[in-house]
């Protein structure tokens, strides 16, 4: 399938092509940008041990000021689109994610799909970000292997952006010293009238500047698909920290449910033998009022006996749970950085050969312009 | 020399049209100075030196000079000058030579920009128009033999001193210049109106666009510094980015050691441009507004003596110097760039043949067609 756009307004239409001889009821279907994130949204907490790739920006950020930050413009509209066929493709060569029956009806279901997606009730299985962060601060044993990446992703994100900045300001530069090389063309235009031997050399030499200073609008159009490749792993670190954030709220989960299991089962300990151990108001208030009546003393000891067995169980299908995360989550990972590497060391070569193609152009407009001023 | 007195003769006599000039003051006339074999004077300004005294602080500057000629008694001088000297030359040029094209001086004052008056910018820019300015009066034909000149270039502190208050020579050499001008006005002589207006005419263009030049030079030399500054930042960010990165660690380095060169590169393109062109227009700035002549008869007179052949020849000159300084400062310019963007091709290139060495045969090598 690919994305073509339509009109000014925020649909994108998504043309799906012959795929494995599936007929698909609609060729092609009308979807906003809210509905991708809708749709990215519902992924991240279906696949939490997936790095789901990144939506391209909603606002024109990191611009330089030719280009213009508003979001109607057409060459940011035109570039977003590209993110967000990107964006779909990443989806849907993904081992997993491209199976999942939202994703494909996203692609093919026309009406309906909102209400769909509302009632897998995935907002309800997502994690609240406060307990998430609660999490990040209080657990005690997360895998190593998380914690170094989640440091990654933090010094990915920031030198990402840092990079991107720069950048804008170089390209911003760039463009200004081109810029001013076209006001040779009109100088030497005038000058050359009082001129009679420098006259033509003058005049075909500022023809060339005019080339030369016109020629930096598209090597910065290209330059700005480069951007847009770095800015796809900016955010996608962003993806990264949430799969850290996963496994430390499981983990955090875990450890809670073991000490919870752990307390119970001293508390028991202490009721069927009669030994306080730990300081509890319990015991403080049956000290002062008396002690409890064997029965009673029974029945908390049965209930708590129930409990631990309960947290026992819940306790093992937990650590499960957290092993298979790890294991899942991680062969992603693995996945994640190769395609990473892939792509970036890809978009480095292809930065290469933009600057190799500006140096050519450069190279000729000013062999040009030597041969009109040595007429001169 | 047989020809610094005819050429003298010319210019005190060549009031009327008519007066034969001897030939070998033409030969002199028409030298230029791209004809280095020809050339038996040189002449250099270095070496800014500070003073400071209690009434003043002021800059000297070394010139050397290095002759064959015989009415030199050595072959070579080391003097120091400050600026006031360079004035007093030129003033006793213009005195000597009113229908001559005397050599602009830097200016005084720098008005625009934040240029410290003893910055190391600003004494830099300086001391290249001061040489500038010996080496065209070197050259020249005429100006090359003043008297004050070869004072100016070997007399020691002191007797530059003694000698810069002799004041009658001057005036009587100033008087007989006034009456003679006096007289060939009051003559009726043919002037030349024709050729005063071609060449105001063609002044003021030339000042208007060689003053908007000078603006575009500068700007250029602006955008590229600033440039050069964002670069500088720019290529380490990507050796940060390698620290965290073990596959790609290479290939961020590499790109890192291609903007750090191509800054380099940059640094060099933009000395060309201040080392070049911009001095080469602003002295023609300067030119053009000496040259820039004023409706006043008086001015007129001093300065454009239409019937003089000297100044003809001289205006002549003068367009074909500018013809080739010109020529030489824009193709300098455009070998500057070339240089620049063959040096980052260079280094571009080579990163992307190290990339593409080990690429794992990917797609690209094999959907080329």
């Amino acid at each position: 399938f690919y994305l073509t756009n339509v009109r000014t307004v925020l649909f994108f239409r998504a043309v799906e092509s012959q795929n494995e001889g599936q007929c698909s009821p609609v060729d092609s279907l009308w979807r906003r940008y809210s509905e991708f994130e809708l749709l990215r949204n519902y992924l991240l907490v279906t696949f939490p041990h997936i790095v789901v790739p990144p939506l391209p920006e909603k606002r024109a950020d990191f611009v330089w000021h030719k280009l213009s930050a508003d979001n109607m413009d057409p060459d940011f509209v035109e570039r977003r689109r590209i993110g967000l066929e990107n964006f779909l493709l990443r989806v849907a060569s993904h081992p997993v994610l491209c199976q999942d029956k939202i994703f494909y009806s996203f692609l093919t279901q026309e009406g309906g799909w909102k209400e769909m997606v509302n009632e897998t009730g995935f907002q309800l299985k997502a994690d609240s970000r406060l307990k998430a962060l609660n999490a990040t601060f209080r657990v005690k044993n997360p895998d190593k292997r998380f914690t170094e990446l989640k440091h990654y992703s933090d010094e990915l994100q920031s030198v990402i952006s840092h990079l991107l900045r720069v950048r804008a300001r170089v390209a911003d530069r760039l463009y200004g010293v081109y810029k001013v090389h076209g006001n040779y063309g009109r100088v030497f235009s005038e000058w050359s009238a009082i001129e009679k031997e420098m006259g033509d050399g003058l005049q075909s030499a500022g023809h060339h500047m005019d080339v030369y200073a016109a020629s930096i609008d598209d090597i910065l159009e290209e330059e700005e698909h480069y951007a847009d490749q770095l800015k796809e792993y900016l955010f996608y670190a962003e993806a990264l920290r949430a799969v850290c954030r996963k496994h430390e709220l499981m983990q955090y989960d875990l450890e809670m449910a073991a000490q919870d299991l752990t307390s119970k089962k001293q508390q028991c300990e202490e009721l069927a033998t009669g030994t306080v151990r730990t300081f509890s108001l319990k015991g403080m208030t049956s000290k002062l009022f008396g002690q409890e009546t064997p029965e009673q003393r029974e029945a908390k000891i049965k209930v708590l006996e129930e409990q631990i067995q309960e947290g026992e169980e819940q306790l093992k299908s937990k650590n499960l749970e957290g092993r298979d995360f790890v294991k899942s989550a991680w062969a992603d990972i693995e996945r994640f950085k190769e395609q990473k590497n892939h792509d970036l060391k890809e978009a480095l070569i292809s930065y290469a050969v933009m600057q190799i193609s500006m140096c050519k152009k450069g190279i000729q407009v000013w062999t040009n312009a030597k041969e009109c001023f040595s007429k001169m | 020399m047989s020809c610094l007195q005819d050429t003298s003769l010319a210019e005190a006599n060549s009031f009327s049209p008519s007066m034969p000039i001897s030939p070998s003051s033409m030969i002199n006339q028409y030298k230029f100075e791209d004809e280095p074999e020809l050339k038996d004077l040189f002449v250099t300004v270095d070496d800014p030196e500070s003073h400071i005294t209690a009434i003043e602080t002021f800059i000297t500057y070394r010139v050397v000079t290095k002759t064959s000629r015989g009415e030199f008694d050595s072959c070579e001088y080391e003097v120091r000058r400050r600026y006031q000297d360079f004035l007093w030359l030129k003033s006793k040029l213009e005195e000597a030579h009113p229908t001559l094209i005397i050599p602009p001086l830097p200016e005084k004052f720098v008005m625009k920009g934040m240029v410290e008056r003893f910055s190391d910018e600003f004494i830099e820019t300086r001391r290249k128009a001061l040489h500038k300015f010996l080496n065209r009066i070197a050259d020249h034909p005429t100006l090359t033999f003043n008297e004050d000149f070869k004072i100016f270039l070997t007399a020691q502190a002191w007797e530059l001193s003694s000698h810069k208050k002799q004041g009658p020579g001057l005036l009587s050499r100033m008087g007989q210049t006034v009456r003679a001008v006096a007289s060939s006005v009051r003559g009726g002589v043919k002037n030349r109106p024709e050729m005063f207006a071609e060449m105001n005419e063609y002044m003021e263009t030339f000042s208007h666009k060689i003053n908007i030049l000078d603006k575009i030079a500068h700007r250029i030399y602006k955008e590229e510094r600033e440039y050069f500054n964002e670069m500088k930042e720019y290529g380490p960010i990507h050796t940060l980015w390698s620290a965290s990165e073990e596959d790609i660690a290479d290939s961020l380095k590499g790109v890192a050691s291609c903007i750090d060169k191509c800054c380099k590169a940059t640094e060099k393109r933009m000395a060309g441009l201040s080392e070049n062109l911009l001095p080469i227009i602003h002295e023609y700035v300067l030119y053009s507004e000496i040259l820039m002549f004023s409706e006043e008869i008086g001015k007129l007179e001093d300065k454009v003596e239409c019937a003089n052949n000297a100044l003809k020849a001289d205006w002549d000159r003068w367009k074909q110097n500018m013809q080739y300084d010109m020529r030489s400062a824009f193709t300098n310019v455009a070998d500057n760039n070339l240089r620049y963007y063959e040096e980052c091709l260079a280094t571009w290139e080579s990163f992307l043949a190290s990339q593409t060495v080990d690429h794992h045969g990917e797609e690209d090598s094999e959907d080329r067609p």
